[in-house]
């Protein structure tokens, strides 16, 4: 296959748009489910990166604002307001097509209602997201024990899914990139 | 303390159409308090002006900064090097704070980004209720403590106005009976004698309209 070739193949590849799809996992249960789906050799889409966090009620807005967000530009300006920023835009700084809250099963929260109140935020959330004119459908909270693994691989497959149909979430930045532009 | 509810967004997101640079501006004082003018509700509304810029293929550049009390100017210079930059200003602080900006920056649009809706406090989690409607003539003292103008739906000033079902305010909504719980309250420290005491009408000039001032000569310089 001739270098010319094999570039451009490379290029379809590469502009090719595959969703990203950010999960947060409580560090209790979620991670332990995709583990679990793991060593049952279970697949679930590449696209998915999990984010650990101590509790699925550590995940608070701006986590699911900043996901879709993201950007480098937007890093690079946040990289002067505190910690909390910094933290959240260094996961992702590639910007999300779709976010998933996962925390343990109903009533089996470590902190007793983290995860209920994660639920409750997760709602609130997707009004604030299609306020901005991005479809609520692309954040979902999920329950799951550790040992689900099979939960967890068809959530992630379910939601990469549902995701794929919608598009891109940032179809100007994506069309702009495809270009070859920055981007925003 | 001021209770404030946020906008939802789309008016304020067409507001910020067009703009480039906008200064979202928070209040650590009672809106902050209230779960919807801190840094919190700042950085969230941030987010989502510049996700809706995203979202439509456009740049902005949405800056932010919070102040321990919009409601006082002496703390409002804090924003003066961003608002030179910021072509429009998204103020999360009370209907004071934004005033208080506008005044400031008279050149530049200062939206509200909250409905300043009370005074009032914060019994349980997530609730606020009204409990003072600031009609400067305060009658505590002689009501057991309970404001019969904020708390009873007629604001009746000599009992109760014979409706209620079981101490419940006929209104509805759940609501106690202000002169109800004001018989309670006055019986139970042996004070009922005060309630055969006829109170006058209000002087409602002094919650009237215009601006109400209050001088304290003592704390001036
Ligand atoms: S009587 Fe007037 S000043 Fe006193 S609490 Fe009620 S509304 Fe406020
Ligand atoms: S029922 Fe009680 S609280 Fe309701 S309007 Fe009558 S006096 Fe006021």
């Amino acid at each position: 296959m001739s270098l010319e070739l094999q570039r451009e193949q490379w290029r379809v590849v590469e502009t090719e748009w595959r969703p990203k799809i950010i999960v947060f996992c409580c560090h209790r249960c979620a991670p332990g489910a995709a583990d679990t789906a793991g060593i049952m050799r279970l697949q679930y889409p590449p696209e998915v990166l999990i984010i650990r966090v101590p509790c699925s009620g550590r995940v608070d807005e701006e986590f699911i604002l900043r996901a879709f967000a993201g950007g480098t530009e937007l890093t690079e300006k946040l990289r002067r307001v505190g910690v909390d920023e910094e933290f959240i835009l260094r996961a992702f700084a590639g910007g999300a097509d779709g976010v998933v809250v996962a925390g343990c099963l109903e009533g089996t929260c470590h902190y007793l209602v983290g995860n209920t109140r994660a639920a409750r935020r997760v709602e609130r959330m997707r009004t604030f997201l299609s306020e901005v004119g991005l479809e609520a459908e692309r954040l979902e909270m999920h329950h799951m024990a550790a040992s689900m693994g099979t939960s967890f691989a068809r959530m992630a497959a379910d939601f990469t899914g549902r995701v794929r149909l919608l598009g891109p979430a940032f179809p100007a930045v994506h069309a702009a990139s495809a270009e070859g532009g920055s981007g925003l | 303390m001021i209770v404030a509810r946020r906008k939802p967004a789309p008016p304020l997101l067409a507001a910020a159409t067009g703009r480039r640079t906008v200064l979202v501006a928070g209040c650590k004082g009672c809106v902050a308090v209230c779960g919807v003018g801190g840094e919190r509700e700042v950085r969230l509304l941030a987010a989502q002006l510049e996700l809706a810029a995203k979202r439509l293929g456009q740049k902005r550049t949405v800056l932010r900064a919070t102040v321990a009390r919009q409601c006082d100017p002496g703390f409002l210079s804090s924003f003066d090097s961003l608002m030179e930059q910021a072509e429009a200003c998204f103020s999360l602080g009370c209907g004071v704070g934004v005033q208080y900006m506008a005044e400031r920056y008279p050149a530049k649009p200062v939206f509200p980004a909250v409905d300043t809706v009370f005074a009032g406090g914060s019994p349980a989690a997530g609730l606020w209720e009204e409990r003072c409607r600031m009609c400067g003539e305060c009658v505590l003292g002689e009501t057991g403590g309970i404001c019969p103008v904020s708390r009873c739906a007629k604001g009746l000033l000599n009992g109760p106005c014979g409706g209620s079902v079981n101490e419940l305010c006929e209104i509805g909504h759940n609501q106690p009976c202000a002169w109800n719980l004001i018989y309670e309250r006055l019986a139970g420290q042996g004070r009922l004698e005060g309630l055969t005491v006829i109170t006058p009408p209000k002087d409602w000039s002094r919650a009237g309209a215009g601006v109400r001032s209050v001088v304290r000569e003592d704390l001036m310089p």
